[in-house]
Parts: C-alpha cells; sequence; structure tokens
C-alpha cells in the first residue's frame, strides 16, 4: 500500500512535518562528521619520527585510537573502491589489458599484506616525513592491500557475467558507456561487491596491528589506534590492556557493522538479480531511521536526484565502452605486438630480479625458503582437515534447525570479522606458561581467525538443504553413515568448498603473523615461511622477503589452482539437476 | 496513421554466418530480404533456431550481417539507432530500478528535458495500463506486468519500427491472450506511438491474429519459405475458416519445408550429420499412443494435435520431426500419420518397445550406428565424446553438434545401445544387453 500513497504525492511538493526519528539521524549525522573531522585533523598533525607520541595503555584512550583505527579502515575502503572500478572495468574491457590484469591480480591477492608494507613503507614516510601524514599513508595502504583485490576480482567477474538480455536492452536503447556503468554495470555488480567489501573488512581488522606498528628493519612507528595499543601491551605483558584492547574491538566492530554494513546490504537487497522476491528480505534499523525520516529524507531526495541526474548524463569516456565480447574480430598484429611488449617486460624484470637477488641469496636460502613452505603447507592442510571434521558436522546440525540457525549465523559471521590475533598474546602465555612446543602449538592460531568462514558457510549450506530430499531421506529410512555419504555432505559440499577456499587462504596470510608470536621479551617461533618472511622483515633484509613472498605466492596461487578450483567446478556439476 | 508506402527498414540479401570449429563459416540466415512499411504490422515466423530472433537483432542494429544491407530510412544501420525500440522475450527489466525509472531509462539516450521524460514515460505508462504501478520493482511484479513495462519502455522512445522479440512466449496461456488483445486494440486504434512493428513468434495462430503479412522461415540456414498476406478484417476469430485456412497453410509450409531438409540431409552427407531434435523417448512414446488411440487412430493434422495437447509448435515439431526420422510415424501435408511400425510400438511392452527402437535407432538414424561401429573397432569398446562433438562441428554449430549429440545419447541409452558416462565423458558399447 505504501507504493500508491507515494505514486499520489509524487511530483507535488508537500511540507512534511519534523517527527523524532528526524532528530534521532541528525544526531547520528552530525556526530558522525565531527568524529571524522577529528580524525582527520589528527592524521594531518606533526609526526616527528625521532619523538613519536607514547603510546598509552590506559583505557581512557581507548575511544580515540578506535577512531582512528576506524578512520584509516575508511579510508582504505574508499580507495579500494576507486581501485576497484578502474582496475575492474579495464579488464573487463580491454581482453589485451585482461591478459595482463587478471593473472597480475591472481598474485597481488596471494602476496601477504606485510610483504607490501615492507616494501612501501619507507616511500610513504619519506613523502611527507614530519607529519603523521606519510605514516598514515603506509598504514592505509597496508590496509588497503589486504581489501582492494578480491573487491576488483568481483567486479570484473560481476562485469564478465552480465545478462544477456539486459546488456542487447542498453545497447537497443543506446545507452552511453557512462549511462551503461552507472545504470547496469555497477548496480549488477553490487550485491556481490558489497559481500566482499565485508570479507575485506575482516581481513582489514586481521592487519590492523601489524599496519599501524610498522616495525620494519631501523624503521619502528607507532600510529595512535587500537593495533599499536595492542603491539604496546604485548611488549609491555599487561594481559590487562590486551583485556580492553578486545573490549574495544568488538564494539568498534559491531559499530560498523550496525552502521555501515547492515544498512549498506539491506539498501543492496535491491540490485538482486533474481526476479524473485527474497523469502527474508534482509533489514536495518538504521537504514528504516533514515527512511522514515521526513525531513531528512525530502533533503536525501533532492541529492537522490542529483545523482540520478549524474547518471543519466551521456558522457561518453572511451574507457567505458561496452566489453570487448563478441564485438569484432581483433587484429592479430596487435595481438602478436601485445604479447611480445608483455614478454620482453616479464623477461626484463625477471633478469633484474635475478640479478638483485643472485648477488645476495644463494642456492641454500631457496632449498630453505621451500622446506619452511612445505611445513607451513603441511600446517594450512592439516588445520583444514581438523577445522573440516569439528565443523562440519556441527554445522550441519545447527543448518538443520532454523531457530538455532537464525541466532548462531550472525555470531559465527562476526567471529569471522574479528580479528583473531587479538587474542594470541593468551595462546602465548598459556604455551609458556605450561611449556608447550611452539612448533605444534602456535599453528591452531593459524586457522583460529579463518575456520568461522567454514562454519557459517556450511550452515548456510545445511539451511538451504532442500526439504523434499530431507523428506525423502527420511521415508527411505536413509540413516547413519549412509544419510552422511549420499544426503547430507553432498547437499552441502558446494558450500563447504566456498567455505573452505576462503578459509585456507585466510590461514596462509595469518601465518606471517601467527608462527612468530611475542610476549613482553619472550618470542616464540614456531618455523615455517610465515615465520621466515616476519624474521627477515623484522631485520629488513628485503631480498629475502620478497624470496619469502615469491615462494608463497607460488604456493598459494598453485594451492587455488590445482585443489581449490578443480573442487568448486566439480562441486557445481555433481549437484546440478539440469 | 501511415503517412506514406515507404518502407521503414529494409533488408537486403542480408546473410549471417557464424564460424564452425574449424574455422569455416557456417550459413544461418540465407539471403534474405524483408522491408517493413510504415503502418505494418509484420510477423516472422520460424522454428527455434531457425535464425528468426537473429533476423531481429540485425534489424535492431545490434548485429551486423556477414553480408547485404540493412537501410533504415534509406541509409544503412550500422548500430542501434534513435526510432528502433525492442521488446524482449525475456523481458530485460533493471531489476534495481521501479517501473518509472524503467521506462524513464529507455528515454536516456535521447537526452530529454527531466520533465519531458518523466512526463513521457507516465503517459507511455497510463497507456498500457501500469498505472499505480509506477514505484515498484520489476520483482514485485507478475510475469504480465513485466513485459507491460518491457512495452511501456519501448513506446515511450515513439520508436518507428517496434521489434518485439516473441514477446508473449514468456507468459501462461491466459495471461498472454489478455496482452496480445490489449496490445492489439492499441495497435488497431492508433494509439500507439508506432509506425511499425516486427514481431518474431512461433505462435502460428497468434502470428495469424496479429500481423498484416507473415514471412515464413525455412531452417539450417533460414530462407524466406513464404510470404503471406493476412487481410482478414479486425478484430479476428479464431473459429473462422478463413482464419483456419491461413493456420493450415503456415503448417503445411514448416512441415513442408521441413521434410525437404530432412530428405535432402540424409541423401547428401549420408545423415551422420543430420541434426537430430531434441525429443524425450517418454515424449514420442506419449504421443505414439495418442496418435494410436481413438479418436486419431493412426492420423492426425499437427494444428489439432497441437491445440487438443496444449503443446506449443516449437514443443510438437521436435516430436513430430523424431517420430518422422524415427520412421514411427510420417509428416505428410502438415499432418502426422503412423506407420505400421508406429502402430505396433503403440501395442508393445516396454522390452518389446525398447527392441524395436534400437532397430529403429541403428536403420534411420546414421549417427547411432556410426557410434556403434567406432566404439566396436576400438579395442577398449570405449570412446570419448570430444571424438563425435569434433566430427559433428565440422557440419554445425557448436550448439546444434550439442544438442544433436545429447538426444543421440539420451535415445541410445534408452535402446541399450551404447552406455555414456558423463563424469568421464566417454561413451561406451553395451555388448550384451539382457
Amino acid at each position: 500500500m505504501e507504493h500508491h500513497a507515494e505514486v499520489l504525492s509524487r511530483g507535488l511538493w508537500r511540507q512534511r512535518p519534523a517527527n523524532w526519528r528526524d532528530l534521532a539521524a541528525l544526531v547520528l549525522i552530525v556526530a558522525g562528521i565531527l568524529l571524522i573531522g577529528s580524525g582527520a585533523r589528527q592524521m594531518l598533525a606533526p609526526f616527528p619520527a625521532a619523538q613519536q607520541p607514547e603510546i598509552s595503555l590506559s583505557p581512557g584512550v581507548l575511544p580515540n585510537y578506535a577512531l582512528r583505527t576506524t578512520m584509516r579502515m575508511l579510508a582504505a575502503l574508499v580507495a579500494s573502491f576507486i581501485f576497484t572500478f578502474t582496475y575492474g572495468t579495464l579488464a573487463a574491457k580491454s581482453r589485451r589489458a585482461e591478459m595482463v590484469l587478471i593473472p597480475l591480480l591472481d598474485v597481488l591477492q596471494s602476496v601477504p599484506v606485510l610483504g607490501y608494507l615492507s616494501f612501501t613503507v619507507v616511500f610513504f614516510v619519506a613523502l611527507s616525513p614530519n607529519r603523521a601524514l606519510g605514516v598514515e599513508l603506509a598504514a592505509i595502504f597496508a590496509i588497503f592491500t589486504s581489501q582492494a583485490w578480491n573487491m576488483a576480482f568481483s567486479f570484473f567477474q560481476s562485469l564478465r557475467t552480465i545478462p544477456y538480455d539486459l546488456d542487447e536492452a542498453s545497447r537497443g536503447f543506446r545507452f552511453s558507456g557512462w549511462q551503461r556503468f552507472w545504470r547496469l554495470e555497477v548496480p549488477f555488480a553490487m550485491p556481490g561487491l558489497i559481500w566482499n567489501t565485508m570479507m575485506s573488512m575482516s581481513g582489514g581488522w586481521f592487519f590492523v596491528v601489524a599496519s599501524e606498528a610498522i616495525a620494519v628493519g631501523d624503521l619502528h612507528v607507532a600510529l595512535p589506534g587500537i593495533g599499536s595499543y595492542v603491539a604496546r601491551a604485548i611488549e609491555a605483558r599487561d594481559l590487562a590492556a590486551v583485556g580492553w584492547a578486545i573490549l574495544a574491538m568488538t564494539v568498534t566492530i559491531f559499530i560498523y557493522d550496525q552502521l555501515l554494513f547492515r544498512p549498506l546490504v539491506a539498501w543492496a537487497d535491491k540490485f538482486r538479480y533474481e526476479q524473485t522476491a527474497s523469502a527474508v528480505a534482509p533489514r536495518s534499523w538504521i537504514l528504516d531511521l533514515f527512511r522514515r525520516t521526513s525531513l531528512l529524507r525530502t533533503a536525501g531526495e533532492s541529492i537522490g536526484a542529483m545523482t540520478q541526474a549524474a547518471a543519466r548524463a551521456r558522457l561518453s569516456p572511451r574507457i567505458f565502452s561496452r566489453p570487448h565480447a563478441g564485438r569484432k574480430i581483433p587484429s592479430r598484429l596487435l595481438d602478436v605486438v601485445w604479447y611480445g611488449l608483455a614478454l620482453v617486460a616479464v623477461v626484463y624484470l625477471g633478469v633484474v630480479l635475478l640479478r638483485f637477488a643472485g648477488a645476495q641469496l644463494s642456492w641454500g636460502d631457496v632449498v630453505d625458503v621451500i622446506g619452511d613452505g612445505g611445513i607451513t603447507l603441511l600446517r594450512v592442510a592439516v588445520l583444514i582437515v581438523i577445522a573440516s571434521v569439528i565443523w562440519v558436522p556441527i554445522g550441519i546440525a545447527v543448518g538443520l534447525r532454523p531457530a538455532v540457525a537464525e541466532k548462531v549465523q550472525p555470531v559465527a559471521q562476526f567471529l569471522a570479522a574479528f580479528p583473531a590475533n587479538l587474542l594470541f598474546p593468551l595462546a602465548v602465555y598459556l604455551i609458556v606458561r605450561f611449556d608447550l612446543s611452539p612448533v605444534i602449538w602456535l599453528s591452531p592460531l593459524m586457522i583460529l581467525g579463518t575456520q568461522w568462514y567454514i562454519v557459517f558457510n556450511v550452515i548456510a549450506g545445511a539451511s538451504a538443504f532442500p526439504n523434499d530430499l530431507e523428506e525423502a531421506a527420511k521415508t527411505f529410512r536413509i540413516h547413519g553413515w549412509r544419510w552422511w555419504r549420499d544426503v547430507m555432505l553432498p547437499g552441502v559440499f558446494p558450500y563447504y568448498v566456498t567455505g573452505a577456499i576462503t578459509a585456507s587462504g585466510g590461514a596462509w596470510n595469518a601465518s606471517i603473523v601467527s608462527e612468530v608470536v611475542s610476549w613482553g621479551p619472550t618470542k616464540l617461533d614456531g618455523g615455517g615461511l610465515g615465520a621466515y618472511i616476519a624474521r627477515m622483515t623484522a631485520a629488513g633484509d628485503f631480498p629475502r622477503i620478497a624470496l619469502g613472498i615469491a615462494v608463497m605466492s607460488i604456493l598459494v596461487v598453485g594451492t587455488n589452482r590445482l585443489v581449490w578450483r578443480p573442487l568448486y567446478a566439480y562441486a557445481e556439476r555433481r549437484t546440478r539437476l539440469d | 496513421m501511415a503517412d506514406d508506402n515507404s518502407a521503414i527498414i529494409d533488408l537486403r540479401k542480408v546473410c549471417m554466418a557464424f564460424p564452425k570449429r574449424s574455422g569455416e563459416p557456417l550459413l544461418v540466415l540465407d539471403d534474405i530480404d524483408v522491408s517493413i512499411r510504415a503502418g505494418e504490422f509484420l510477423g516472422l515466423l520460424g522454428r527455434s533456431g531457425s535464425g528468426k530472433s537473429t533476423l531481429l537483432r540485425i534489424a535492431g542494429g545490434l548485429i551486423r550481417p556477414t553480408s547485404g544491407n540493412v537501410l533504415y530510412r534509406g541509409a544503412p544501420l550500422i548500430e542501434p539507432a534513435e526510432g528502433i525500440a525492442i521488446v524482449f522475450q525475456t523481458f530485460a527489466l533493471f531489476p534495481w530500478l521501479t517501473v518509472l525509472e524503467n521506462v524513464e531509462a529507455g528515454l536516456d539516450a535521447l537526452g530529454l528535458p527531466r520533465e519531458e521524460a518523466r512526463q513521457r514515460a507516465e503517459a507511455a505508462i497510463d497507456l498500457i495500463g501500469l498505472d499505480g504501478f509506477q514505484s515498484a520493482y520489476p520483482r514485485e511484479l507478475s510475469g504480465g506486468m513485466r513485459q507491460r513495462v518491457g512495452f511501456a519502455r519501448a513506446t515511450a522512445t515513439r520508436p518507428d519500427l517496434l521489434l518485439m522479440d516473441e514477446p508473449f512466449s514468456a507468459l501462461d496461456v491466459l495471461t498472454a491472450e489478455t496482452l496480445r488483445a490489449d496490445f492489439l486494440d492499441l495497435w488497431v486504434e492508433h494509439q500507439l506511438p508506432t509506425k511499425s512493428v516486427l514481431m518474431v513468434t512461433h505462435n502460428i495462430e497468434e502470428a495469424v491474429l496479429m500481423c498484416d503479412r507473415l514471412i515464413v522461415l525455412s531452417s539450417n540456414p533460414a530462407r524466406i519459405a513464404a510470404e503471406i498476406p493476412v487481410t482478414l478484417p479486425r478484430p479476428r476469430n479464431r473459429l473462422d475458416d478463413e482464419f483456419g485456412n491461413i493456420v493450415d497453410n503456415v503448417y503445411a509450409v514448416l512441415t513442408a519445408r521441413t521434410i525437404a531438409s530432412l530428405g535432402a540431409l540424409k541423401q547428401a552427407r549420408e545423415g551422420v550429420a543430420q541434426p537430430l531434435p531434441r525429443a524425450s523417448v517418454n515424449r514420442m512414446s506419449g504421443l505414439i499412443e495418442i496418435l494410436a488411440a481413438p479418436p486419431h487412430d493412426g492420423r492426425a493434422e499437427l494444428e489439432t494435435l497441437a491445440s487438443s495437447l496444449s503443446l506449443e509448435v516449437n514443443d510438437l515439431f521436435p516430436l513430430a520431426e523424431a517420430l518422422h526420422i524415427l520412421e514411427f510415424a510420417e509428416i505428410k501435408d502438415g499432418a502426422l500419420r503412423l506407420t505400421a511400425a508406429g502402430n505396433v510400438f503403440a501395442r508393445s511392452n516396454t522390452d518389446e518397445r525398447k527392441r524395436l527402437f534400437k532397430e529403429h535407432l541403428l536403420q534411420f538414424v546414421p549417427l547411432a550406428a556410426h557410434i556403434c561401429r567406432v566404439l566396436r573397432e576400438r579395442e577398449a569398446r570405449q570412446a570419448p565424446r570430444m571424438r563425435f562433438e569434433v566430427e559433428l562441428e565440422d557440419h554445425f554449430t557448436h550448439q546444434d553438434a550439442e544438442s544433436t549429440l545429447r538426444a543421440v545419447t539420451a535415445w541410445g541409452r534408452y535402446a541399450e545401445l551404447f552406455a555414456y558416462d558423463d563424469e568421464a565423458r566417454t561413451f561406451a558399447l553395451i555388448e550384451n544387453p539382457a
């Protein structure tokens, strides 16, 4: 009925009286602006590297620290969106660009976040030596590298799977490139993009310690923020402070979720391509609040009209022209030239790299690193198996009980977003206390944060399991092992694979911070590739950092190609009925 | 409403070819001449896969023909032009835009002032009977309402030429009937701001009901098989004798073409490269049983069958064609007649049916015999599917090769002639069928 009321008032200027919701929304907006302004001012403040402000461990500073950490996350997110729209568009619209950009993205994705940090921090600090800005930029860039790649991938893939009929409609109605981008491409990509943004955010939180308390070689910087607070607490062996940090982090993530992601997800529901109404439309109280305000809503509508007008403009830069699929037969000669150039560039860079590394690295280093890589690979594999054995049955049990699943699912998603490394100090404390072997007992830390992806994907799979199949299994009295093998496991398999891919990627990334963990002066080293890279970063040994990163990239890309993608394809093929 | 009798769009000697696996071109449209005059409602009829949708996209400037010319208002058409609008089979609405925004989106390219765009969109929505739904999202609407949005979006641009690609085929029977009637009313009363219409359809009755002139396309490759003017006064009545005559006539043209091309294929390439229709054995058996039973007693007009079984031409033709190929029935003069074997099949039990089907499959479908021969020649009695795919793609498009292979796989499995493992994608001979 709401629609009709709106239709009647459309076009007529009707003064809407302000209501209590306006007041609430106004408070939110003004507070938001003030906070952002204060955070931004602190970022531009002087920041002499020699005499950095002391990181305080009093709980009273945590709100401000949380604000500054949040600002960094936001800035990185904005950068990630800009990157996504340009990189993803370029790769989707030009076949030649795709040839280079997509494999590159694959590798970029597999490089551990610390890898970027160690190479770029010097550059950023040099940009603005006496202000916080330079270091801030370095930290933001580090967070950016934990967010941008999968977002760009998601956008690229959406652009490549735009439904045929919508593509034809846009061409038939002669949308310009600009119109097409905002009318078709961005909306179609939106649900996947938002989902990936949430995943990116979790990745960003995870590396918040590493990206705020930067320690590369001789350079030691600690930017005020939750990450630095934790680093300082670890140094000072202050368990209470760690507890405060965990609390602050929990609150921050909760607020972020409520104020940013819930509304985004609820709003993006309209971009779903499926033409059916969703069973449970995602809701957000904050979005409802803003939608029901009256004055603010009127203001919002004029902003909306302006953005609409912008999207309708026919602006037509060349980059936005439609994708190459089926346009024209590409010229062979240009292809050859392009391939040739790419090859020359790769060979040249390879030679430079070999020269640079060859002078300082020996074959012994390579053997060491590969050995370390093997250890980490073994750890990841064993941990994924253990996590699967534990969580798949539990996830299924939960998923089959809708009432329970409804309560557990948000918790699992929250746990996935929570940076598990804040809990590491506790683990170290326990390991030292009971004198356990770090080689074995540090390992579980790798999967502490990422196992939740397996959990909530399996829960989702079990919840979506067709009711008729479940009933059929009951009717034919399929029990025990046969029930698992023939009914349930195949049913959740595709979901499980999705979760396990994310979990294993996360575990690799986490290895750098979890294979070497310290607690005050105590340093536990579990060995492995992550520990290797962490050690070399602390020592500022760039050739060996590069070697470690290269091997890790190869291992990650290799497992994705050889294990996960075939598994995923198999899952898709086998569980389809048409 | 026609200001003159000149052609709005002129397709001259249009040919369309797609590359085969080998890189050689495969002709889909062969030498098509069509021109649409102002004030005309032209219907383009043909079997599914005959290339009629491709032709419509060529007329819309979405696809360039391999050779030949498209003249729109006397000038060559090389990309979608102002004055041509398309209504899609699948509606092609933007799910994230409301009804009003969807209609306005169609006007984006015209660069109209905001107010004028809004007025035009509202007018089109009003005309097409969508008033009150402006702020609804497509997913809240039924199929019929969605297609109304499609119509409103296209007509709001005030096109000279409205292209409609099977606009009613995704709707259920009742909804389609209502939409057709509403559209016809507007068209007859000259209320639609469009000068001419080209509609692609496989529904013969729909075409005769709506169009001023029909162009019937043959398949593989598509050529113009017949051009039939429909001069019946409107509103037209499906029960009229004259209406029935035209429908019969179209059926006869379509079936005559089918038979001719089937015969020619058998002779020319010894049949291995004969495209097989996708017809399940269950449906074939069902059709044989219905044909054998009263009131048909072995023979029925295709038109009668289609309406009594409420099957679309698209569903019925592949079945009839499959029976024809397997020589369980014969298509002649728009009617389907059971052969002696067909009558035996109707009376047999499951095992006997399988045996009979196997005999006919081996005898009349050279591809099935060919697969068996290849399997027998091989040591392991197995052959990868790819081997036959490649062979078939020498003769037709990837899609046709795929559907032909699927058909022969299903038939061969039923006849217990060979087995097929989809995981390994291999065929295997069944040596001693039980």
